[in-house]
C-alpha cells in the first residue's frame, strides 16, 4: 500500500524534475539533464505500476477509494478547495497512459532533440507538463482539477512557442492559450454554477448528492443541462473541438514531441476525461449529452475533410487528432463513456507513434514537412516505416488492430446505445472512410512511389536507437492495444469495459448492459457493423492507393476540376481568416479608436481637462477684478458688506415683509 | 498584548517619518548612506509589520492594539488606531513594497536623492496612518498627507509630461477627497462623533438613524472619494498619466498600495456605516466596475506604451476588487481582500520589471522591444511568471482572488461573474499580446542585442516576490482565515432585518424538492460557519 497512501508521489517526482532542471539546468551537461528528466518521468510510471498491482489487490467492499487530503488550498466561507487527490479505475487507465506514453515520449525526445538549442528547457517544459497532467487526473475537486487543466494550457504554451525566435510560433502558443481560456471562460462559470447548486467541488459530495436528482429532460435547460454545458466549453477548447479547434492545428509550430505527447496523446484528451469524469452530471442533462454527441460527430467529420488536402505531414496528424477527438466525445454523448475512454486510450498509443514517426521521417529528411516533397522512404527507414505503418492500420481500423476495437465500439454505440441516432453513425462511418484515405495518403505519398526531393543534397538517415525503441513499443502497443477490450465474440473478454465499469454503472452503457435477451441480436448487429466498418476502412485504402500509386496525375486533375472545394479545404474552409475578421480585428480596432480614442482620451479626459480649463479661465476673470484701482476695489467692498448685511438679516427679513404685509 | 510597549501602530507609523527626518541629517551627496539609511529604515518597518500578525487572532473580528487618545477636545477627534485582519496584510504589504521600491530606485535615481528616499518614507507614513486610523479625522488627515510625498515623487522624479500628471493626480483625488472631507463633518454633526467604533457601534444598536437620503449622500460623498482612488470607470483617467510619468518607485506603491486605500476605504466606511445605501447603490457599482474590468482590459490591450498597458490592466483588476466588495458575499468580499494583496505583489512586480527594462532602454514603448528574450533570459523568466500571476494562473497569486470574487459573486449575482469573467480572457490577451512582443522573435533593434541581463540585486528582488507569489496562490487559506472574520464581520454589519431579503438567495433550479440533498449554500455565511483547519 505504498503508493495508494502516498498518491502525491506520483506527480511530485516530475514536478521535481522540472523544478531541478529548470533552475540548474543551463549549467548541466545533456546525461544530466536527462538522467533527471527520464528519472522522475520513470519512476513516476513504476510508481503508477505500482499503484496498478496495488489497485488491483483490493478488495470489492475497499472502493472507491476516499480522496487523500493534503492541504487546504484556498478556503473562504464555506467554500473548500483543498489539495486532493483520489484514485479510481478512470485514474487508473489515465494515469498509465500519461506516464507510459509521456516516459516513451521524454526517451524519444533525447535522440530528437539533442542538437536544440535549450534542452534543459526543454526537459523542464516537459516534466511541469507532466505535473500538471497528473494533478488533473488525479485531483479529486474540480478547482484541483482546474489547476491541472490550466497547468497544462501553461505547458503547452510555453513548448508551442519553445522556437520563440520564430514569430509563428510564439504567435501559436499565444493563440492556444487565450482560446484554451475561452473554454475556461465556460468551466468556471460551470464550476461556479455547481457550486451553488451543490455547495461543494468535491467530487465525491458532489456527484452523490446529484446522482439522486430527476435528470432534466429534453429541451429543458435547468441548472444540471447549463452546467453541463458549460463545462463541456472548457472540454471544447482543451480538446480542440468546434468551434475552438484553431489552435491545435498551429500548435504543431512546437517541437514534434510535443506534438505527440500534449496534442495528441495526452493533454487535448483531457476534455474527453472531464466529461468521463463528470458522467454523472451529464447523464442528468439530455440536451447536454446530445450536444456532447453532435459537436463529437461534427467535429470528427469536419476536421477529417480538412485533412484530405493538408500537404504538411503534421497538420494531417493535427487535424486527425482533431477528428479523433471528435469520436471520443461522439462516444461520451451517447453514452458510451468507457467506449470513449477505451478510444482516448488506443488513440494515444497510435496517435503518439504518428506522430513520432513522423518525427523521425522528419529527422531522417533534414526537417522536411511537406509530403509532397518526400515519397519512396520505406526501404531507406525500414523502421520508421513499418511503425508508422502499424499506426495507419490501427487508425484506419484494421482488423485486430487496436483502433479497430476501440472505433467499432463508438460506432456501435452510436447505433445501439442509449441516445443514439442514425446520422450520428453515418457521419461516424463516413469519417472513418476519410479517415482511412488521408491516413494510407501521408504513408503512400511519404515512404512510396518516387523520392520527390533532392535525393543528392538530402541525406537520408534512420533515426537513432533512443528514437526508434519507443517505436516499437508504441507499435506494439498499437497492435495489441485493442486486444484488452476485445468484446467476448472476438475471443476476448472486454477486461477493458469490466475495469471501467464501477466507474461508469451509473450510464447502463451498451457494452456492459446489454441483457441476455438482446446480446444474440447485440452480437449480429455488433458483427455487421465490424463488417461494413472493415469494408470502408479498405474502400479508403483503396482509393488512396488508386490516387497515389496506381494513377499519381489524378489528384491535381480533381483538384483542378473540384478547385473551389479543393481550396475551401487547403484554407480549412476561412476559419481562420474569419475569425480574425469577425472577432479579432474588430475588437482591437473597437478599443483602439472607440474605446481607447475617443472615450478615454477625448471624452472623459477631455471632460476633465475641459472642467480644469474652465476652471483656469474662471481663476483668470477673477485675476482681472484685482485691476489695483482703489476705487474699484471700495465699490467691491460696499458691495460684500451689503451682502453680508443682507446674509445676516435674512432671519429677520421674513417677518418684516409679514409685518409689512399686515399693516398695508 | 503588550507588543512594542502598546505602541506597536504608533511605531508603525511613525517609524517611516523618523527616518526621513533621519536622512536630512546626512550630507546631500552621500548617496550610498542615503540609500542605506532608508533600506534600514523600511526593513526594520517591515520586521515590524510582520509582528502584527501575531497580534491578530485567527477568527477574530474586531481592532486590535488599539491606541486611544484625545488629541483634540472640540470638536472630539481622537488619536485612535487599531488593526484588524483586513488592515493587518495591507499594512504588511505597504511596508514590503516600500522596501522593493527603494531597492528598485537604488540605481535608478541621481537627482536629488536625499529628498528622494525622504518622499517614500513619508509616503510610507501615510499609507499605513491610512489603514491604521479609527478615527474619521484622523483617517483624512492621514489620506491628504499621503497625497504630497506622491505628488512630489511624481513632479520631480517623474518622466517628460511630469508636472501635468502630478497635478492631474493630486486635483482628481483632492476633488474626491474635498466631498469626503464634507461627508465627515456633516456625520459628525449628526453623531457628534468622529470616532469610527463608536458610530459603527450607534448605528448598530439603532443610537443613530440616518434617513434613507441623507444615507445616500454620505454614502456617495465617501465613495466618489475612494472610486477615483481606486479607479472606478469613469473616474479612472489620471491613472494612466500618473503611472506613465512617475518613477518606477513611485508606480509600484501606486499600484500596489494606493489604489488600495480605495477599495480599503470602501470596505471599512462604506459598508459598515451606510449599509442601506450601499445596497442601493450596488447595481450601479456593479456595472461600473464590470465596464472597468473589460475597458480597462481592452484599452489595455492596443496600449503601444508599456507601462500604460500596466496601468490600464489595474483598471481592469481593481474593478474585480470593487465587484467583489459590491456583491455582499462572505466569499467574494474575501476574494477582493485577497486580489487587494495579490494586484499590490504582482502588479508592483509588473512596474518593477518595466523599470528594469526602462533602465535599461529609457523608453517604454512596445515597439522598441522585441527580443529581448535572447539577452536577458532571467528577466524574461521573471516577467513571464509575473505575468503569469497577473492572468490569474492557478498556483499563483491572481487566481485565487480572482476565483473567489467571481465565484461569490456568482451565488448572488450570476449575470454579474459572467460578465466580470471576460476579463479572464481578455487579460490573458493583453498580457500574452504584450509579453511576445517585447521578449520574442529576433532582436532586431540593435539597442535591444547587447542589454544586460538581472544584476544580482534585481535577481534577490524578483526571487523574494516569486515567492510571495507562490506562496499566496498555494497557501492562500494562510492568509484568508486570518482576514475571513474581519470580512464577516463588515458583511454581518450590512445585514440588519429590514433589507434582508435584499441580498437572500433565491434557488436555482426550480426543480430543487426539498427532499433533495442539495442544500444551497446561505448567502453570507455567519461567522461561526467558517470551516475549521
Amino acid at each position: 500500500m505504498l503508493i495508494l497512501t502516498h498518491l502525491w508521489i506520483i506527480p511530485l517526482l516530475p514536478l521535481l524534475g522540472a523544478a531541478a532542471n529548470g533552475l540548474f539546468g543551463a549549467r548541466w551537461k545533456n546525461s544530466v539533464i536527462n538522467s533527471v528528466a527520464l528519472g522522475s518521468t520513470g519512476l513516476s510510471f513504476l510508481a503508477v505500476l505500482e499503484l496498478l498491482r496495488e489497485f488491483l489487490e483490493l478488495r470489492p467492499e475497499q472502493l472507491p477509494l476516499p480522496a487523500q487530503k493534503y492541504f487546504t488550498w484556498i478556503t473562504a466561507g464555506s467554500f473548500r478547495a483543498g489539495f486532493d487527490l483520489q484514485v479510481d479505475q478512470l485514474t487508473v487507465v489515465m494515469l498509465l497512459v500519461v506516464t507510459g506514453v509521456g516516459f516513451l515520449i521524454h526517451v524519444y525526445s533525447t535522440g530528437y532533440m539533442v542538437q536544440e538549442g535549450g534542452y534543459y528547457r526543454f526537459f523542464s517544459y516537459l516534466n511541469l507538463f507532466m505535473f500538471f497532467m497528473l494533478v488533473l487526473v488525479l485531483a479529486a475537486n474540480y478547482t484541483l482539477l482546474f489547476v491541472g487543466w490550466e497547468g497544462v494550457g501553461l505547458s503547452s504554451y510555453l513548448l508551442i512557442g519553445f522556437y520563440f525566435l520564430k514569430r509563428s510560433a510564439s504567435d501559436a502558443g499565444k493563440k492556444a492559450f487565450i482560446v484554451n481560456r475561452i473554454g475556461d471562460f465556460g468551466f468556471m462559470l460551470g464550476m461556479f454554477l455547481l457550486f451553488r447548486t451543490f455547495g461543494t467541488l468535491d467530487f465525491a459530495p458532489l456527484f452523490a448528492r446529484a446522482a439522486p436528482l430527476p435528470p432534466d429532460s429534453f429541451g429543458q435547460f435547468g441548472t444540471l443541462t447549463v452546467a453541463c454545458l458549460l463545462l463541456f466549453m472548457g472540454a471544447i477548447g482543451k480538446s480542440a473541438q468546434l468551434p475552438l479547434y484553431v489552435w491545435l492545428p498551429d500548435a504543431m509550430e512546437g517541437p514534434t514531441p510535443v506534438s505527440a505527447l500534449i496534442h495528441a496523446a495526452t493533454m487535448v484528451t483531457a476534455g474527453v476525461y472531464v466529461v468521463a469524469r463528470s458522467h454523472i452530471l451529464f447523464i442528468h442533462a439530455l440536451t447536454a449529452m446530445l450536444v456532447v454527441a453532435v459537436v463529437g460527430c461534427a467535429t470528427a467529420f469536419y476536421a477529417a475533410t480538412i485533412g484530405l488536402v493538408q500537404n504538411d505531414i503534421k497538420k494531417v496528424l493535427a487535424y486527425s487528432t482533431v477528428s479523433q477527438l471528435g469520436y471520443m466525445f461522439l462516444a461520451c454523448g451517447v453514452g458510451a463513456f468507457s467506449a470513449g475512454i477505451f478510444h482516448l486510450m488506443t488513440h494515444s498509443f497510435f496517435k503518439a507513434l504518428l506522430f513520432l514517426a513522423a518525427g523521425s521521417v522528419i529527422h531522417s529528411l533534414g526537417g522536411e514537412q511537406d509530403i509532397r516533397r518526400m515519397g519512396g522512404l520505406a526501404r531507406k527507414i525500414r523502421w520508421t516505416w513499418l511503425t508508422m505503418l502499424a499506426a495507419t492500420l490501427a487508425i484506419a481500423g484494421a482488423p485486430g488492430f487496436s483502433g479497430f476495437f476501440s472505433k467499432d465500439a463508438i460506432l456501435f454505440a452510436a447505433v445501439g446505445g442509449e441516445h443514439a441516432g442514425p446520422w450520428l453513425y453515418a457521419f461516424g462511418l463516413l469519417t472513418a472512410l476519410l479517415t482511412s484515405f488521408y491516413m494510407f495518403r501521408v504513408i503512400f505519398l511519404t515512404f512510396h512511389g518516387k523520392p520527390r526531393f533532392d535525393e543528392k543534397h538530402v541525406h537520408v538517415h534512420e533515426s537513432p536507437k533512443s528514437m526508434l525503441v519507443p517505436l516499437a513499443i508504441l507499435a506494439v502497443l498499437s497492435l495489441a492495444g485493442g486486444w484488452m477490450a476485445a468484446p467476448s465474440f472476438w475471443g476476448g473478454s472486454d477486461h477493458f469495459a469490466r475495469f471501467l465499469e464501477p466507474v461508469f454503472r451509473h450510464t447502463g452503457a451498451p457494452e456492459a448492459a446489454s441483457g441476455a435477451a438482446t446480446e444474440a441480436a447485440g452480437r449480429t448487429l455488433e458483427l455487421q457493423l465490424a463488417g461494413v466498418a472493415v469494408f470502408t476502412a479498405l474502400l479508403g485504402f483503396f482509393v488512396a492507393w488508386w490516387f497515389y500509386i496506381r494513377r499519381p496525375e489524378k489528384p491535381k486533375r480533381l483538384a483542378e476540376s473540384l478547385r473551389g472545394v479543393y481550396t475551401t479545404l487547403l484554407n480549412k474552409y476561412y476559419v481562420d481568416e474569419l475569425y480574425a475578421a469577425v472577432i479579432v480585428r474588430p475588437l482591437v480596432w473597437i478599443s483602439t479608436t472607440v474605446l481607447w480614442q475617443r472615450v478615454d482620451d477625448r471624452g472623459i479626459d477631455g471632460a476633465v481637462n475641459g472642467v480644469a480649463d474652465g476652471a483656469t479661465a474662471l481663476g483668470d476673470r477673477f485675476r482681472r477684478v484685482q485691476s489695483g484701482n482703489t476705487r474699484s476695489y471700495a465699490v467691491w467692498v460696499v458691495i460684500g458688506a451689503l451682502l453680508v448685511l443682507f446674509v445676516i438679516f435674512w432671519p429677520l427679513l421674513g417677518p418684516a415683509l409679514g409685518l409689512v404685509h399686515r399693516t398695508l | 498584548m503588550t507588543l512594542a510597549g502598546g505602541h506597536l501602530l504608533t511605531i508603525l507609523i511613525f517609524l517611516p517619518a523618523m527616518g526621513a527626518l533621519a536622512l536630512l541629517f546626512l550630507r546631500g551627496d552621500d548617496h550610498e548612506w542615503i540609500r542605506r539609511l532608508a533600506l534600514i529604515v523600511s526593513l526594520v518597518e517591515f520586521l515590524f509589520s510582520l509582528w502584527l500578525v501575531a497580534a491578530v487572532p485567527i477568527g477574530s473580528a474586531g481592532y486590535h492594539l488599539q491606541e486611544f487618545h484625545p488629541w483634540i477636545a472640540s470638536p472630539p477627534i481622537h488619536y485612535h488606531l487599531g488593526v484588524d485582519g483586513i488592515s493587518l496584510f495591507l499594512v504588511i504589504l505597504t511596508t514590503f513594497l516600500t522596501t522593493v521600491s527603494i531597492l528598485a530606485s537604488w540605481k535608478s535615481i541621481h537627482l536629488r536623492v536625499k529628498g528622494f528616499f525622504a518622499m517614500l518614507l513619508l509616503l510610507e507614513t501615510g499609507v499605513v496612518g491610512v489603514f491604521l486610523s479609527l478615527d474619521l479625522f484622523l483617517f483624512f488627515l492621514f489620506w491628504e498627507v499621503m497625497l504630497l510625498p506622491m505628488y512630489f515623487l511624481i513632479g520631480i522624479w517623474g518622466h517628460e509630461r511630469r508636472i501635468y500628471a502630478a497635478l492631474k493626480f493630486v486635483l482628481y483625488t483632492m476633488a474626491g477627497s474635498i466631498l469626503m472631507l464634507v461627508g465627515i463633518v456633516w456625520l459628525y454633526t449628526i453623531s457628534g462623533t468622529f470616532d469610527l467604533p463608536m458610530l459603527q457601534n450607534m448605528l448598530q444598536t439603532g443610537f443613530l438613524a440616518l434617513s434613507p437620503r441623507a444615507e445616500l449622500i454620505l454614502f456617495l460623498a465617501f465613495f466618489l472619494a475612494f472610486a477615483i482612488k481606486v479607479p472606478l470607470f469613469p473616474l479612472h483617467t489620471w491613472l494612466p498619466d500618473a503611472h506613465v510619468e512617475a518613477p518606477t518607485a513611485g508606480s509600484i506603491l501606486l499600484a500596489g498600495v494606493l489604489l488600495k486605500m480605495g477599495t480599503y476605504g470602501m470596505i471599512r466606511f462604506c459598508l459598515p456605516l451606510f449599509p442601506n445605501a450601499s445596497r442601493r447603490a450596488a447595481p450601479f457599482v456593479a456595472v461600473l466596475a464590470i465596464i472597468g474590468i473589460i475597458y480597462g482590459a481592452l484599452v489595455a490591450l492596443v496600449q503601444p506604451n508599456l507601462k500604460k498597458l500596466v496601468a490600464y490592466s489595474s483598471v481592469s483588476h481593481l474593478g474585480f476588487v470593487v465587484l467583489g466588495i459590491f456583491a455582499f458575499h462572505t466569499i467574494s468580499m474575501q476574494g477582493a481582500v485577497f486580489q487587494m494583496l495579490a494586484h499590490g505583489v504582482s502588479t508592483g512586480a509588473l512596474f518593477l520589471l518595466v523599470g528594469m527594462l526602462y533602465d535599461r532602454r529609457h523608453t517604454f514603448d512596445i515597439s522598441e522591444f522585441g527580443g529581448l528574450a535572447t539577452p536577458m533570459p532571467r528577466l524574461a523568466a521573471f516577467f513571464l511568471f509575473v505575468v503569469l500571476s497577473s492572468l490569474g494562473l492557478p498556483m499563483l497569486n491572481g487566481f485565487v482572488g480572482e476565483f473567489l470574487i467571481l465565484l461569490g459573486t456568482f451565488q448572488v449575482h450570476a449575470n454579474w461573474a459572467a460578465w466580470a469573467a471576460l476579463g479572464v480572457i481578455l487579460s490573458a490577451c493583453y498580457l500574452l499580446w504584450s509579453y511576445q512582443r517585447v521578449f520574442f522573435g529576433e532582436a532586431a533593434n540593435e539597442k535591444n542585442k547587447a542589454q544586460p541581463d538581472l544584476s544580482p540585486r534585481e535577481k534577490w528582488i524578483l526571487v523574494t516576490i516569486a515567492f510571495v507569489t507562490l506562496w499566496m496562490g498555494v497557501g492562500s487559506a494562510d492568509f484568508t482565515r486570518r482576514f475571513a472574520a474581519s470580512c464577516d464581520a463588515v458583511l454581518s454589519q450590512m445585514r440588519r432585518p429590514q433589507a434582508y431579503e435584499a441580498i437572500s438567495i433565491r434557488p436555482v433550479n426550480p426543480a430543487h424538492t426539498p427532499e433533495s440533498p442539495a442544500p444551497h449554500p446561505s448567502a453570507i455565511s455567519t461567522p461561526t460557519e467558517r470551516p475549521a483547519r
